[in-house]
């Protein structure tokens, strides 16, 4: 084995809160991930598109659509766990416990299985597969922590109880003992909670973790997952397609189609006031009770069609063969549109839609205000 | 037809023990009672929806009803008629009557058969010859289909299409009653909201009376009309379905309601603590 390359180097930095702090990043900047212009593929079919976000330490972010529309693809590729034959392009910088100084599309698999599971790490939908069968579960909760030396073997076992018991699972040190057969399928992702806390990731992405349980099952899970994220003040990634669970868990939410994003902001405003038409369709058609009761035994508003296959979306507006409003404009690719000013930059709060909903933006006289007006104007003239 | 004051589905006192495999030679292998004491009344033309969790016994009591499975004591009536003691091939009159639609488009429809034969299946199975090719055109076209799908084989439609396909085939007989397994809690959002609009049109257009079976409370109070709430085997709770949601009696109801995520709500402030606390039912309100 050589030595470790620099930047993964985590020394003794890790035990002392203060090193730690210093070692991240510059003063002040307290961005955990940084994606910008992700673009994923096989060789002949694009799936992703310019993706392009970031997360603060302490923020929970939500990446919301359909099945198809790129959201698992996307945290696969974060985390360096794209099948083979698909080709990330972009850049993608983690500032864990060092500075991000690497983009991580370029880093090899060693040092990728260096991060993963240590700075940061994921919780899979189905708690069954994501476990060993043949092991114990303390045993997979202290592996982590053994392989990436966090622990020694008597230290992990320690802490193996007191993470099974941070999880809420009753009687943890008999529970270490058990195999994941034995377990109910909530247990099972505490369990798997516990794994992906076990080394205080600076970055925890969450796919679909709940949409497997049940709903008394899936309430206390979600509330585990977000008091663990804040008691480290880790940023979360949380990929769902419920919508009702994105706003209870999530600050800001990221909206997916066809493997590019086209909308985003803070949560009550993208769903109270959603401008993309996709957003909108969406959210009229999973709310079925409507606001403050029953909505009646009207048909439901839907969004004709279906979700295209991979590769099948249309050029330009990746939603113009499934949208109302679409024309000859919508041909070409709708260019982003901020709504308005945010911490984590422009591409945080705004959305990509040559049609809006709502009404026009905002006046501002920042440069992002003066796009959203130009985006503004060119709207009305076609709808002129 | 029977007489119009029967009421669609009956249940008296039903009772489903499976047992489990013996774990010792001295002692009795141990019995699960996965439905317990069920008496339950489905009116015609009623939308009923039956909610619990996994392993409440929701399936059981499902398959009791189609007849599917025998209850291990009580009565299951449907239209007035004895289905729990009656032998498979007794009961060709129940397959007329009621028809399933089950939550998987995937796995429900065989791949080897082209929609035609799918959607023609019950009508052959029921021993009806002839060409019935006008029929399953009438029947495509019903569920919102282009006829000229009756060519091609499942795997070449999308879920929520195979979810018309399979509604197409529960249709084909022209039964009185439509009983649907989570018919849409394998779909996205938008297909899911495509199916919901196709049952409730069917269920209006056809006169059908509709059991409805979901642990997704937020689909069952859209479709139904009343709710009954399975909890290990029993069911706690039965209700008009705005009464059941304003005020749940039992515990476990209160708790179900309180554990479901809602977009208003969430925007309105409720946390993942709050839904958590909800969900727990001895934690005090």
């Amino acid at each position: 084995m050589s030595a470790p390359a620099p930047e993964f180097d985590r020394g003794n930095a890790r035990h002392g809160d203060d090193s730690r702090g210093r070692k991240r990043g510059m003063p002040g900047d307290r961005t955990v991930l940084a994606v910008e212009g992700l673009d994923v593929g096989t060789r002949h079919t694009p799936l992703l598109h310019d993706v392009t976000f970031s997360l603060h330490r302490g923020e929970r972010v939500g990446l919301i659509g359909e099945s198809g529309s790129g959201k698992s693809l996307t945290a696969l590729a974060v985390m360096g766990l794209l099948g083979e034959g698909l080709r990330a392009g972009g850049d993608v910088r983690l500032s864990g416990r060092t500075a991000a100084t690497r983009n991580l599309l370029d880093v090899g698999e060693r040092e990728m299985a260096r991060l993963r599971g240590d700075a940061m790490s994921m919780v899979f939908q189905e708690p069954m597969t994501a476990l060993n069968p043949t092991m114990r579960v303390g045993a997979q909760v202290a592996e982590v922590m053994r392989i990436h030396g966090t622990q020694s073997t008597t230290g992990a076992r320690r802490r193996v109880v007191e993470l099974l018991d941070q999880v809420g699972l009753p009687d943890p040190a008999h529970l270490a003992r058990s195999y994941p057969h034995e377990l109910s399928g909530g247990q099972r992702q505490r369990v798997v909670l516990a794994i992906a806390l076990a080394n205080d990731p600076a970055l925890l992405i969450c796919d679909e973790p709940t949409t497997a349980l049940d709903v008394t099952v899936q309430a206390t899970v979600l509330d585990l997952v977000v008091r663990g994220v804040e008691e480290r003040d880790a940023a979360m990634l949380f990929i769902t397609h419920d919508l009702a669970v994105v706003a209870t868990v999530c600050e800001r939410v990221l909206v997916m189609y066809g493997g590019r994003i086209v909308e985003a902001g803070p949560v009550a405003e993208v769903f109270g006031d959603p401008r993309h038409r996709y957003t909108q369709g969406l959210i009229a058609a999973s709310d079925l009770v409507g606001e403050g009761g029953r909505r009646g035994r009207a048909a439901l508003p839907t969004i004709p069609g279906t979700v295209p296959a991979a590769g099948r979306f249309p050029d330009g507006c990746v939603f113009r063969s499934r949208c109302d409003h679409a024309n000859d404009l919508c041909a070409s690719l709708p260019p982003w549109t901020p709504r308005g000013e945010h911490p984590a930059g422009d591409r945080a709060y705004g959305f990509a839609c040559h049609h809006p909903a709502g009404e026009r933006p905002s006046h501002s006289t920042s440069p992002a205000g003066a796009l959203a007006e130009g985006s503004t104007v060119e709207m009305e003239q076609h709808r002129g | 037809m029977a007489d119009p004051d029967t009421p669609a589905i009956e249940l008296r006192e039903v009772y489903r023990d499976f047992r489990r495999p013996r774990t010792s030679l001295r002692e009795a292998p141990p019995v699960v009672r996965a439905v317990r004491d069920v008496s339950l009344t489905v009116g015609r033309g009623e939308r009923f929806g039956i909610v619990g969790e996994s392993g409440s016994g929701k399936s059981t009591l499902l398959r009791l009803i189609c007849g599917l499975d025998r209850p291990t004591s009580g009565e299951v009536l449907v239209e007035g008629r004895s289905v729990g003691d009656q032998p498979h091939r007794r009961l060709g009159w129940l397959r007329e009557r009621l028809q399933l639609v089950f939550q998987d488009p995937m796995s429900s429809l065989d791949p080897r058969m082209r929609v035609r034969d799918i959607v023609a299946e019950p009508l052959v199975a029921q021993g009806i010859g002839g060409d019935h090719t006008r029929r399953v055109r009438e029947l495509l076209e019903r569920v919102g289909l282009d006829p000229e799908a009756a060519d091609r084989y499942p795997h070449q439609f999308s879920g929520g299409q195979r979810q018309r396909i399979s509604v197409a085939r529960a249709l084909a007989p022209d039964p009185d009653i439509l009983v649907a397994d989570e018919p849409v809690s394998a779909l996205d959002v938008s297909v899911r909201a495509q199916v919901l609009n196709l049952v409730d049109e069917v269920v209006e257009g056809l006169d059908l009376t509709l059991v409805f079976v979901s642990h997704d409370l937020s689909v069952v109070r859209h479709v139904c009309d009343r709710i009954a709430v399975m909890q290990a085997g029993e069911v706690v709770e039965v209700g008009e379905t705005e009464q059941l949601f304003a005020e749940p009696q039992h515990a476990y109801t209160r708790s179900l309601l309180a554990a479901i995520p809602d977009l208003h709500a969430a925007l309105a402030g409720r946390t993942a603590q709050d839904l958590a606390r909800g969900a727990s039912p001895d934690a005090p309100d």
